[in-house]
């Protein structure tokens, strides 16, 4: 089942998610702004996130660098525009692999009858940059389906 | 020629797309309905032609257009591999939090 809906309409510098989350946005809030819980869900299958600075306030700036299986890293990096605490973030992201490319995140929860929807809300520079990241989780998403079938593999 | 999101991208060709999915049209209402002359009409239908969004059906003298959905399949396709990372991120995110509820409950909090 989808529980994630995302839309990217050709032509458009934007990207847009949503999803349903069975908790209080107050938790929510916690499990995106706590250093300590960003390597328990954040960057794909078989790799670890370190949180190198999360300074979670206007102009503070957060940087993570993800470790690859093959012990390839990857550092991303933005700064805090907004916090408020538990509804709104906004910051900036940036691939370290890509410098300059910077796109421009809103993380939006809202909260009815104990259901916390994000909203996540990106804007990129240009088109290019918005279809270079989409066509990016393709490659990693193509990736990570050939990582399980290695998995199924070695179990037949 | 151009791609399917070449021909999406532009604004004029979706609102052309919409009217043809509510039925066939011919190239004299779509220019009314869009406040377009019908040459300009005309020139977006031939792009849609092309790339497979749009087909024409002659009777008598008119030439009905009609909506092709197949290409917008490729569409989805396209966004379908970065949707399912998205989602797996969303799922560790979704185990994280009911691993924190059951934390919370242990100090007793609500």
């Amino acid at each position: 089942m989808e529980k994630l809906r995302l839309v990217a309409e050709p032509g458009q510098h934007n990207l847009t998610m949503w999803r349903d989350f069975n908790a209080p946005r107050e938790r929510v809030f916690r499990a995106l702004t706590d250093p300590t819980l960003i390597p328990r869900w954040w960057g794909p299958k078989d790799t670890t996130t370190l949180v190198d600075k999360m300074e979670v306030r206007k102009g503070g700036i957060w940087r993570y660098v993800q470790r690859d299986a093959d012990g390839s890293e990857n550092g991303f990096n933005g700064v805090y525009h907004d916090i408020t605490s538990p509804e709104r973030m906004i910051y900036t992201f940036e691939w370290e692999g890509l410098p300059g490319h910077v796109l421009l995140e809103t993380v939006t929860l809202t909260e009815r009858n104990g259901v916390t929807t994000i909203t996540d809300a990106s804007v990129f520079q240009s088109i290019e940059d918005r279809d270079g990241m989409i066509q990016s989780g393709m490659e990693r998403g193509a990736s990570e389906t050939w990582d399980r079938f290695e998995e199924l593999l070695k179990t037949m | 020629m151009m791609t399917t999101f070449e021909a999406l991208a532009e604004p004029t060709r979706r609102h052309i797309l919409d009217l043809l999915l509510e039925r066939p049209r011919l190239v004299g209402e779509l220019a009314d309905l869009l406040k377009v002359s019908q040459p300009g009409v005309s020139k977006h239908l031939r792009v849609l032609r092309d790339v497979g969004l749009v087909k024409v059906r002659q009777d008598a003298q008119r030439h009905w257009y009609e909506l092709r959905p197949e290409p917008l399949a490729e569409v989805e396709a396209w966004l379908e591999p970065y949707r399912q990372l998205m989602e797996a991120r969303y799922d560790r995110l979704e185990g994280l939090l009911n691993e924190l509820q059951d934390e919370e409950k242990r100090h007793g909090k609500t």
